[in-house]
């Protein structure tokens, strides 16, 4: 009797394989049919490396399709939960704490974030910012993405006591693109690239769903709060505060 | 061959999924804690979750070693191929090197920026509910047109700062003091929405693409410099879409108000 309910489990994750794997295809299909009309028409040269190329492309898909699936399944349903949770009862410390976990622990498994910052660390490595070993370019890679981390979590924080104190979202955005923009002139020029991209790598696949589901749980719990707005809130306060983070990691490590 | 590129992508998958382990942790790390510790509750359904959250480990695993082998490469063989002198100047004509010879790479940027926009399925569902929200005075199809369009001039923009070798932050900033002054003048319902669509349309995919695209122009543009020039696309593919958005609420509104309701009241209200 438990076999078979396990065996249906599966069967229902497989079979509801399917749908992601349509979303990713979707989300590929643009950019391939793009490249194939340059590389046909304009450019009028064969893609390089094209076999191996093929099979990237097949684990893109299939690797992405298995993401969603497995953050539908499993994490967004506990996570969502969970925001519900606190966001209706417990103490108000938890709560901070969970705010400031879910941000922070999101951001670390973001996909976007891991290649863009493996990425940096490469160029830094060409142009000799950093040694050229693998465990200098690795140690600038996670030290940039803990910076963006670290400041999601902080985000998040800050955004949940805005919604608990009900602080004015503009003033918070309008002062922080002022601070983003005072500390632009003293960061180092290698780093400002990739601190202002950190906003937008941020808010993405696996941040987005948990961190939304936190501030429209709390915004429903209290009277006179507006989930749509309080909900976009944190998105907003998580893409600009890793601007800030960044510059100062560069700073740190770049001076 | 055959064999040895297959046992290098299996190599490259493992590694990888030890990697990956220490990439889902915290945030499997936290949500166990405040489930088990915290909340007391255990978990119906545990076998489910476990099974998800492998899933969720050889998902991030295999789109990742496809990153490197196809999404990377290809966004570097686009910059590369567009900004060849070979292919920029027939033959016998001295280069130039000035931004105007681009052109190419700002009407790929542009459809890159465009194609990727308009299909994503959260932009779909987003303006669905706007058009619920407003009462059909800022439809589905023409809000999605104003983010693509947005995202596309930005990466354009964004290119062509490349190619030029500008200051990111001085785009940067304009764009926002624009932003800032619309956000003023603009219907106040759309103004989250207006931002969440800078937000949604930097998917897992397209950041990798673009910035793979930025760096390649920067590498191969004579005088440019990864470091300095190679990233920012991103920056630009989020700001622009919350100004058309809200430039296509402004405009929307107006055209509503014009004809019978002189109102401004009216045209706020959404």
């Amino acid at each position: 009797m438990d076999k078979h309910i396990q065996m249906n489990n599966l069967l229902s994750s497989l079979h509801g394989m399917i749908r992601p794997l349509l979303g990713a295809l979707r989300d590929l299909a643009p950019i391939l049919i793009v490249i194939v009309v340059f590389q046909t028409l304009v450019l009028q040269q064969p893609i390089p490396n094209l076999g191996s190329m093929i099979v990237g492309f097949l684990c893109v898909l299939v690797g992405l399709a298995l993401f969603v699936q497995g953050l539908e399944s499993a994490l967004f349903p506990i996570g969502e939960n969970l925001a519900h949770a606190f966001a209706y009862k417990g103490s108000l410390l938890w709560l901070l704490l969970f705010a400031f976990l879910l941000g922070f622990g999101t951001t670390i498994a973001e996909p976007a974030l891991i290649a863009i910052v493996a990425k940096a660390a490469d160029i830094a490595a060409e142009a000799s910012l950093i040694g050229n070993d693998a465990a200098a370019r690795e140690a600038y890679a996670n030290g940039l993405r803990l910076s963006v981390a670290v400041s999601v979590g902080l985000a998040i924080l800050i955004g949940v006591i805005r919604i608990l104190k009900g602080w004015p979202l503009p003033w918070l955005i309008v002062g922080g693109y002022l601070l983003v923009e005072l500390m632009t002139p003293f960061a180092p020029k290698e780093i400002i690239g990739i601190a202002y991209d950190a906003g937008g790598v941020t808010t993405s696949t696996i941040t987005v769903p948990l961190v939304a589901a936190l501030g429209i749980g709390l915004a429903s719990s209290i009277q006179g709060r507006n989930p749509v707005l309080d909900g976009f809130g944190l998105i907003a306060l998580a893409s600009l505060l890793p601007m800030v983070f960044v510059m100062i990691y560069g700073l740190l490590v770049l001076g | 061959m055959m064999a040895s590129g297959a046992m290098g992508l299996l190599f490259d998958i493992s590694d990888t999924f030890q990697a990956t382990l220490e990439d889902v942790a915290p945030i499997i790390g936290t949500l166990f804690f405040f489930q088990y510790v915290v909340l007391k509750r255990p978990l119906v359904n545990l076998d489910r979750i476990l099974f998800g959250l492998f899933m969720v480990m050889l998902g991030l695993t295999l789109f990742l070693v496809g990153l490197e082998d196809a999404i990377f490469p290809l966004g570097d063989a686009m910059a590369r191929q567009l900004t060849d002198p070979a292919f920029l100047y027939p033959a016998g004509q001295t280069p130039t090197y000035l931004w105007q010879d681009y052109l190419w790479v700002y009407v790929f940027a542009f459809a890159i920026g465009f194609a990727t926009t308009v299909a994503e399925p959260a932009l779909i569902a987003v303006s669905l509910k706007a058009q619920d929200i407003s009462g059909g005075a800022i439809s589905a199809f023409g809000l999605r047109m104003a983010v693509a369009v947005g995202v596309s001039t930005g990466v354009t923009i964004g290119c062509f700062r490349i190619v030029s070798g500008t200051s990111l932050w001085v785009y940067i900033v304009v764009a926002y003091v624009v932003v800032l002054l619309q956000t003023m003048r603009a219907p106040k319902a759309i103004i989250p929405l207006a931002f969440d669509s800078g937000g949604v349309t930097t998917s897992t995919v397209t950041v990798p693409l673009l910035a793979a695209l930025g760096l390649g122009l920067a590498s191969t543009i004579p005088g440019r410099s990864p470091v300095l020039d190679g990233f920012g696309l991103i920056a630009f593919a989020s700001v622009f879409p919350i100004m058309s958005v809200l430039a296509y609420a402004q405009l929307s509104a107006w055209l509503n108000r014009r004809p019978s309701k002189p109102s401004k009241e009216e045209g706020n209200a959404l």
